[in-house]
């Protein structure tokens, strides 16, 4: 069971900011998933995951970086070459 | 590189399209002049990138995926960017930010998801070919309810360099069209080594389908066949199955016991992923502007609020809660142990038969807006998921029709025998015809 | 009694590790002169789709650190990632190792504060990359802002952690210069960097609740923030409060350590294997990797080879470069100059490079070993022979052309005056008759008075002689005038 406590709770973890409806939609839809989810307690073996690709690495070798142009043009706010973000605080 | 033209005036009553290139430019290869429409969670140069998201809304990537460097290396006219569920978190195409896509069957029915603008305008005859992506049966689902073909090829078999991130560990890239050669076509373009995605092989597909399959072993998984299943869509599979018997190949029965809970475990990995994966749309790099007038706090949350759907909202949060300290243990490791177990059970299956058979969809196309709470909707997946959690290629394609609408056969291979699945898949639509 | 219970210090040193392209995409890491946002590409910017691929070398590297630290390479490593937001973490989570670092359970021997030989345990030492770079704009009327620079993003860095050995914030001092001469000869790390290095520490004080302290950036702040704290931790107890369990940030202006707010607490980071990476299984690489010599090893050799005492060894081989340019100055003529040289580098030169903030890359080693022979060959004196090396180094500072040693001896007329000179007996005669009183004092016995002809001598001299010879001269003169 998880209350609206939790699901308010995991919204501040997640970052994703819910309102009072949603709380309340939300907290039933996952009572009902999770309840769905418990299946997985029946699971039994060990962690053993078959990777049979392993050390896939590069060279140290430099490669072109993009103009700055392409970096900025996405970036809704730039100052001076800088990305503009809202600050910390 | 010789250049041609050609011109791209499709009539898209069905909003498969959320970007429509009406002049496109063409080079020689295996795809010269061939109409492809690419999902739109691919990164296109120069082209805007949505994943269906508010919250891309006027992103232009710098770069194409590997992909799409391929196709236009071999002379493919990318005609345009096509309508999924947000970042492929769907099994309808009804959670676009930019409207639903109909089914053209039955406009009344959704196309299935979340490749379902590409499986429409493939149905549809607007392009010949598209490129879908399948992280839990997405590129299956909407062949299955269009009435076309869509191949899942084996996990790294074609890069993901690109590919807007879901669930990096479930998805791949496939192709979609009418016919099972043209599929492969397409696949012969796309797969290969890619230095630039860790998890890529280098596995090349050359094949040119062969109809012959005698002495092909299948194996018919009971769950497939069994409870959430529709009889009818059932039947619909039996029928092709005998049809494949009567090509010379031998049915066998079996069972996969994990299904119990792998769409569990799917979904436990798929949203955890996303909750990780789509946690960098701030607003800051790219996407709609955030405020920096706020603190960084409240701009984020704005920005994801504004920019994300309900869907996607829903599942960024279970899986944020399911790699939370204290049920880490719980769900997420839980979950690599029963991915594990899938595994397993394919592999001990696949040590007695070549392909596993079933339907792909429990059912036929559902309405509009039919299903609207997630429990119901995620349990559609059932039958396509396992396929993600195991890594293996399967394949599609229409196998006769309930209710008027397609239905369609799954056709499931080893790791890297996705030669096999073509083969079947070809040898059963040769048969038909 | 409180003052005298048990200091608990153990340390996380985040280093950049010195490859050519960054963690995992081909940018080059070496940005630090250029723009912002010129040394990015999809992968570092955290463009939706793009991919890391690990870079080889920071493994190798990361692999050497280890086996110099004698730490164990795991059979099977991971990366994970972090998941936090933040508007330098282009990806909204840092790729780094949790549960599967690449190598653990390894030592660092450093000097104690008693003088011993002391070994402290490493806990872990594993790969992640460092976040971009973050300029806080504006003022409370006007609106605060952040402008973001990802060019340092991805660019690989070495986490080493530390068990909880060190007792006091010099010995946790001498484990960080110790760490930074073995990553230097280790060839993967350069500490003059600019933001090269990172450290967050722990602090306790036996029996109370553990303090970290983050964000230090300089090998002075760590022993500063940690005896802020143990001084801060201390006067707590001693007042019959208690040390909170909590992370505190240190502000290096002001020397001082300060509460992070309670939300930078709690965080849960949700680690989870890196689905983009595949394990890594290079336990087999650690025999192939071959060690240069290390600190320890160039210290006895020092001791041996060039008869340096253990002091001068130690300061000489402390550093990388040091050791390189002693190395280089000796090599013409070893037998000659090991002694003058190492008195010179290590209690001259060292001190009158950190006073200009300069590094010893900026002084030519040929240069400095004429000064030597000038020295050597008894042409000039010590006096102005630091006068000599002044000007040497503040030509190089302020960008001037630089003279020779020999070429700034003959400009400034800085050689000694010979002792059988003419000039100089002229000079000692001129003091002796120009001072009555106090050549009457010495007569009397009083030892200042000769001190006192030395000086004037030397100040008529302008440094060029010597001393020691000006005393002796002195002394024989006044003795010949009683005879």
């Amino acid at each position: 069971m998880v209350t609206e406590k939790d699901v308010e709770h995991i919204a501040e973890l997640a970052d994703i900011d819910i309102d009072k409806d949603e709380l309340v939609t939300f907290t039933h839809q996952f009572n009902a998933i999770l309840e769905y989810f418990d299946v997985l307690d029946r699971v039994h073996g060990k962690d053993a995951i078959t990777r049979d690709l392993s050390n896939v690495m590069r060279e140290d070798q430099v490669e072109p970086s993009l103009p700055q142009e392409e970096v900025l043009r996405n970036a809704a706010a730039q100052e001076d070459g800088f990305i503009k973000a809202p600050r910390v605080m | 590189m010789a250049e041609n033209e050609i011109t791209f005036e499709p009539d898209d009553r069905y909003n498969a399209f959320l970007t429509v290139c009406n002049r496109v430019s063409h080079g020689k290869g295996k795809l010269a002049g061939i109409t492809v429409a690419v999902k739109d969670n691919i990164s296109t140069k120069n082209i805007e990138t949505t994943c269906a998201s508010k919250i891309l809304k006027g992103y232009v990537p710098p770069y194409d995926a590997h992909v799409v460097e391929l196709i236009k290396k071999e002379g493919a006219a990318i005609v345009g960017k096509t309508n999924l569920d947000e970042f492929g978190m769907g099994t309808t195409t009804e959670n676009s930010a930019f409207g639903p896509t109909l089914n053209p069957c039955d406009t009344t029915r959704v196309p299935g998801g979340s490749s379902g603008g590409s499986a429409a305008a493939i149905a549809s005859g607007m392009v010949r070919m598209a490129l879908g992506t399948d992280t839990g049966g997405s590129i299956r689902c909407p062949s299955a309810f269009c009435g076309i073909v869509g191949l899942k090829p084996t996990y790294g078999r074609v890069s993901r360099y690109g590919l807007i991130a879901y669930a990096n560990s479930l998805e791949q890239i496939g192709p979609m069209a009418r016919t099972v050669s043209d599929v492969s076509l397409l696949m012969q373009v796309i797969a290969g080594y890619d230095r630039r995605d860790s998890t890529s092989y280098n596995k090349p597909y050359t094949h040119t389908p062969k109809a012959d399959i005698k002495g092909l072993k299948i194996g018919i998984p009971n769950e497939y066949f069994g409870e959430g299943v529709d009889p009818k869509v059932a039947n619909v599979v039996k029928d092709a199955l005998t049809q494949l018997e009567h090509l010379g190949a031998t049915t066998v029965p079996c069972s996969i016991p994990s299904m119990e809970y792998a769409l569990a475990a799917y979904y436990v990995i798929c949203t955890s992923e996303a909750s990780s994966n789509l946690a960098r749309f701030d607003g800051v790099r790219y996407g709609p502007a955030a405020d920096t007038k706020k603190s960084w706090h409240d701009s984020y949350q704005e920005v994801r609020r504004a920019g994300f759907g309900t869907e996607v909202r829903r599942r960024i949060m279970l899986g944020t809660f399911a790699l939370s300290s204290g049920y880490y243990g719980k769900y997420y490791a839980k979950a690599q142990i029963a991915r594990e177990n899938v595994r397993k059970d394919f592999a001990r299956i696949f040590s007695e038969v070549d392909v596993i058979v079933g339907p792909t969809m429990p059912t036929i196309a559902f309405k509009l807006g039919e299903k609207s709470d997630p429990l119901s909707m995620y349990l559609a997946d059932i039958l396509t998921v396992p396929v993600n959690l195991a890594g293996i290629p399967a394949i599609s394609l229409p196998c006769g029709k309930v209710a008027g609408m397609p239905v369609g056969i799954q056709i499931m291979g080893k790791p890297f025998d996705d030669e096999r699945v073509i083969d079947v898949a070809f040898a059963y639509e040769q048969a038909v015809k | 009694m409180m003052t005298n219970k048990e200091i608990i210090v153990g340390l996380e040193v985040h280093c950049q590790l010195n490859t050519k392209s960054k963690l995992f995409c081909g940018c080059s890491t070496d940005y630090r002169s250029d723009n912002p946002n010129t040394h990015v590409c999809p992968v570092c910017l955290g463009l939706p789709g793009a991919m890391p691929v690990l870079n080889k070398k920071a493994i190798e590297y990361t692999i050497r650190v280890a086996k110099a630290l004698n730490c164990t390479v795991i059979k099977e490593s991971e990366f994970s990632r972090k998941n936090y937001f933040y508007p330098d973490l282009d990806k909204a989570y840092q790729i780094t190792q949790y549960d599967k670092p690449l190598a653990e359970k390894g030592e660092l021997e450093i000097e104690s504060d008693e003088g011993r030989e002391k070994r402290v345990s490493i806990t872990r030492v594993h790969v992640e990359e460092d976040p971009g770079r973050l300029v806080h704009m504006g003022n409370p009327e006007r609106g605060r802002y952040s402008l973001v620079d990802y060019n340092r993003a991805g660019i690989p860095l070495i986490e080493i952690v530390t068990d909880p050995d060190m007792r006091s914030p010099k010995e946790a001092r001498k484990f960080l210069n110790k760490l930074r001469a073995t990553l230097e000869y280790l060839g993967v790390f350069d500490s003059e960097k600019e933001g090269s290095l990172r450290v967050d520490a722990n602090i306790s004080i036996k029996g109370s609740e553990r303090v970290e302290v983050k964000n230090i950036t300089s090998y002075k702040g760590v022993e500063k923030a940690l005896t802020f704290e143990v001084t801060r931790q201390k006067n707590l107890l001693r007042r019959g409060l208690k040390v909170d369990r909590e992370t505190r940030h240190f502000v290096e202006a002001r020397g001082i350590t300060q509460s992070a707010r309670s939300k930078e607490q709690e965080h849960d980071y949700r680690y989870f294997p890196e689905p983009d990476l595949r394990p890594l299984h290079v336990q087999s690489w650690v025999d192939a990797i071959p060690l240069p010599e290390l600190p320890d090893a160039r210290r006895s050799r020092f001791m041996t080879q060039y008869a340096c005492s253990i002091n001068h060894a130690r300061t000489l081989t402390g550093e990388l470069r040091i050791a390189n340019f002693y190395e280089k100055v000796v090599a013409p003529d070893p037998a000659n100059l090991n002694s003058i040289a190492a008195t010179w580098v290590a209690d001259i030169l060292i001190g009158e490079l950190n006073y200009r903030n300069m590094s010893v890359d900026s002084i030519d080693a040929k240069s400095f070993t004429e000064l030597l022979q000038l020295l050597k060959k008894g042409i000039i004196t010590d006096k102005n022979g630091v006068e000599l090396l002044r000007i040497m180094l503040d030509q190089q500072l302020n960008k001037q052309p630089c003279e020779t040693p020999q070429a700034i001896v003959t400009r400034l007329n800085l050689a000694k005056t010979a002792s059988d000179s003419n000039a100089l007996s002229k000079i000692i005669y001129d003091v002796i008759s120009e001072n009555p009183k106090a050549v009457e004092d010495y007569k009397n016995g009083k030892n200042g008075a000769l001190n006192f002809l030395v000086g004037q001598a030397m100040k008529k001299t302008r440094g060029r002689s010597d001393p020691g010879e000006l005393n002796r001269m002195i002394v024989e003169k006044l003795k010949n005038r009683e005879e």
